[in-house]
């Protein structure tokens, strides 16, 4: 997956747990548990679809890594 | 003996003072305004009201009484009828009732009963009130009795500013009116507004504005309210006070405004509770706005007795910020 | 033949609109059946029932605004016929939204309705007026008195907080919050096409929590006290856990307190139950309201069942579940009405301490802060350690500030072995 397709993914997944925000909006560095108000089971949830959509296991220590669209699509790419 | 030559229209004056320049005010401003009554002239006013106003404007504007009541209110009353404006002071209001037939069967009925050919333009001032440890026959608070008869108009100045004004609108109205000073608040002082130079003698006026309970009022147990007021606020209870000012004819559309939005009453009379002006006001509540209340109405007034002289007696039978604050916060919080 | 009521969702309803109904007359149901939708300010809610037998017969129409305690359905139980009723059915309650204009039915029908059906299961019942002696007259004031007949609602069932006991406007309008505008009837029912996942209003989300709240803190009087608790057990307990398990069998601190909180107040029931009438009832079973904040406002705090019969694995499923259909709509109503404690946390992004707001007729909340790395004196040496205040806030008629201190130190040692939850 390019940078494009990952971010794709992520709003997609983003837009399903909170609907009523748009997370294509987001600039690459914000916080989007800040920015979509997002509490840490809707991260949860959101970890777990990513998880199934990409067929990663993401560990628990791997979360911070996975605040911002651009640390999403870092983390995806490696 | 100091006779003031300037017009002092504003800044901080006492409210003694305020009454004494609306005299002068009237006495310059229209020749045929005289004062007269017991010990105006040369002793000055019982309340030194008159201070210095003999020795300014003469014997013949500043006229000394036989202490005859009924004979210097029917004076005046005369002199009204052929074209004068009299100003008539009445030691105290206890005092009036010696001239109750002068007041009631000639001045508030002779407008009438001459089929409109006769006005009477009389002012007639009296002191009213206790706090000050005169007792039982020059303490009482007799302005809510004569507001009861049709004919008159009942001025009761609570601030330095209807002290002030108060008498230039009351002689210009074609009525007999009567003005009722409370003995504590001579002493009381206030600052003047420069710009005001009139009131009008028709409406109540919310001294303070609040949401919770309406505090109806007049004369001296305006500071009163205002202190239980400030009191209740400390509690977080916004009290509105109205200065009810006139007593005849009542400011109804102020007085239900008032009460429709807080729903809450207390009224404050200084007068005796049964068939006072309290009485009246809370039966033209209930007749008139009965569905707006949220509460019953009630009523802080003096003690059912002559009013005492020990000075702890007499507190005790006078209405106090503390019983208003009581009775407003009960309202409000329910108990 | 037992009656099925318009249910209480909450301290703040009084009244529910039947969306829906998902049974007809001969249906059969068991406990635990959805059979109708229910909305209310909060939204549209799964109404279940607590009984086992065959609907008799559907009294309520769809569409209908029926106050709480109002007769929805007659269901035949176990054994009874499930044919023509036997008794004549009892005339359904008057609508709700009685027009001011029309003449109000007689009080004492309206009375006989409610008192005669009680709620099914443990209901925290509206704010309810303690009975009047006979021959003597509620005392209500005559805003009241008008307001409450404009609402449709009798007012002489309310608590009075005026004075003497009088019911005054705000009790009112307190009983009335969130039922929104009066509909006419002349429309008719318009439930042809119910929606069964109505969007919540906030306008109406505020007024209902504004209501909720302003009766707790009226009638409650609340003591607060707070505890530190050191994190630094629980976090490497789920961090262990979490390590070797795939995301969707990962735990959050959430259950971890969840369970702590649940087996704290099995030691110290008086804290987990209802101030109703005067005194405490316990609660049947530990259900605790946990609070989920809804994006775009407002509030609700469903139950989770049996919290301290449950395992971590098993309350983490629950807890996922529970906050994903109160963000998408479709918690039931039982679900509204049997919390027997709350729960609020702050998350992992929210102050440092919060102080609740106990739902009524509930008797406390506890709340947890976010955990926040702190110096902390272990052994006599200062470490940096994952700290979480416990906030305690809860109703002194029916606890006492030293109990509240056991019950916070229960809490706090159940977190120092999380192994054993």
């Amino acid at each position: 997956m390019n940078d494009a397709e990952i971010r794709r993914l992520a709003c997609d997944l983003l837009a399903g747990i909170a609907p009523d925000t748009d997370p294509a909006s987001l600039a690459g560095g914000a916080d989007i548990r800040e920015a979509l108000d997002i509490d840490s089971i809707d991260f949860l949830n959101f970890v777990i679809a990513l998880g199934k959509a990409t067929g990663r296991t993401i560990p628990e220590a791997d979360y911070a890594r996975l605040f911002t669209m651009d640390g999403i699509a870092a983390y995806l790419r490696d | 003996m100091n006779a003031p030559t300037g017009t002092p229209g504003a800044g901080r004056m006492t409210y003694r003072e305020a009454c004494r320049q609306a005299i002068r005010d009237a006495l310059i401003a229209d020749p045929r305004t005289f004062l007269m009554g017991e010990d105006v002239g040369l002793y000055g006013g019982c309340y030194a009201v008159s201070k210095g106003l003999l020795q300014e404007f003469g014997p013949g504007r500043i006229r000394d009484t036989p202490l005859a009541e009924a004979a210097f209110v029917g004076a005046g009353i005369g002199a009204a009828m052929a074209g004068m404006r009299p100003i008539v002071e009445i030691m105290t209001c206890n005092f009036s009732l010696l001239a109750l037939d002068q007041i009631m069967n000639n001045a508030a009925t002779i407008p009438h009963m001459s089929g409109g050919q006769f006005a009477v333009p009389l002012v007639i001032r009296m002191a009213t009130g206790g706090g000050r440890q005169l007792a039982a026959q020059h303490s009482h608070s007799l302005e809510g009795w004569f507001a009861h008869i049709p004919g008159l108009k009942v001025l009761v100045p609570g601030t330095v500013e209807d002290a002030r004004f108060m008498l230039k609108a009351a002689l210009a109205d074609p009525n007999p009116v009567l003005i009722f000073e409370h003995i504590v608040l001579y002493n009381a002082e206030g600052e003047l507004d420069p710009s005001v130079t009139a009131v009008d003698i028709a409406t109540a006026k919310v001294r303070r504005p609040g949401r919770d309970v309406s505090i109806l009022t007049y004369g001296n147990s305006l500071p009163k309210s205002l202190e239980a007021a400030e009191t209740l606020a400390g509690e977080g209870i916004e009290a509105e006070v109205v200065d009810l000012r006139v007593l005849r004819p009542l400011d109804d559309a102020t007085i239900f405004e008032s009460v429709s939005r807080t729903r809450r009453c207390v009224i404050v009379d200084e007068g005796w509770k049964s068939g006072s002006i309290s009485a009246e006001i809370a039966a033209r509540l209930s007749e008139h706005r009965f569905f707006e209340l949220d509460a019953p109405i009630r009523r802080i007034c003096s003690r059912e007795v002559p009013v005492p002289y020990a000075a702890h007696m007499e507190e005790a039978a006078l209405p106090q910020a503390s019983q208003v604050v009581d009775a407003a916060r009960g309202l409000v919080r329910g108990r | 033949m037992s009656d099925f009521v318009m249910p209480s969702l909450g301290a703040d309803m009084e009244s529910g609109k039947l969306a829906q109904w998902l049974v007809k007359p001969g249906s059969t149901v068991r406990k635990g059946d959805v059979i109708a939708v229910v909305e209310t300010h909060k939204g549209a809610f799964e109404i279940d029932v607590f009984l086992e037998g065959v609907v008799s017969e559907l009294c309520a129409k769809e569409g209908e605004e029926l106050p709480v305690g109002a007769l929805l359905a007659r269901i035949a139980t176990a054994g009874e016929e499930a044919a023509a009723p036997a008794s004549p059915p009892a005339a359904p309650p008057p609508p709700v939204a009685a027009p001011a204009a029309s003449p109000s039915p007689p009080t004492s029908t309206l009375l006989a309705e409610r008192g005669a059906k009680a709620p099914a299961g443990p209901v925290p019942a509206p704010a309810k007026g303690p009975p009047v002696p006979a021959g003597e007259r509620k005392k209500v004031s005559p805003a009241a008195r008008r307001r409450a007949r404009e609402l449709g609602i009798d007012a002489e069932t309310l608590a009075g907080t005026g004075i003497d006991g009088s019911v005054t406007l705000a009790d009112v309008e307190l009983a009335g919050a969130g039922r929104g505008k009066r509909e006419t009837p002349a429309a008719g029912p318009a439930a042809t096409e119910p929606k069964r996942r109505a969007g919540f209003d906030p306008d109406q989300m505020r007024r209902a929590i504004a209501a909720a709240m302003s009766r707790s803190k009226r009638e409650i009087p609340h003591y607060y006290i707070g505890t530190t608790v050191d994190m630094a057990k629980a976090r490497g307990f789920i961090e262990a856990y979490n390590s070797e398990r795939p995301p969707e069998q990962r735990l959050l601190p959430a259950v971890l307190l969840l369970k702590a909180t649940a087996l704290a107040l099995r030691d110290m029931p008086q804290f987990n139950g209802f101030w109703e009438d005067g005194r405490f009832r316990p609660g049947d079973g530990i259900h605790i309201g946990w609070a989920i904040a809804l994006r775009g406002g407002g509030l609700i705090a469903p139950a989770l069942r049996g919290v301290d019969r449950r395992s971590l694995a098993e309350l983490m499923d629950a807890l996922r579940d529970l906050v994903g259909r109160a963000r998408g709509g479709g918690i039931r109503g039982s679900e509204m009405m049997e919390p027997t404690f709350t729960v609020t946390s702050m998350g992992d992004r929210g102050a440092e301490s919060v102080f609740g707001v106990i739902y009524p007729p509930q008797v406390a909340i506890l709340g947890f802060g976010r955990a926040v790395e702190r110096p902390w004196v272990v052994d006599g040496r200062v470490v940096a350690r994952p700290l979480v205040t416990a906030s305690l806030a809860a109703d002194h008629r029916a606890s006492d500030g030293h109990a509240g201190s056991l019950f916070l130190a229960a809490v706090d040692r159940y977190l120092q072995e999380p192994e054993a939850l």
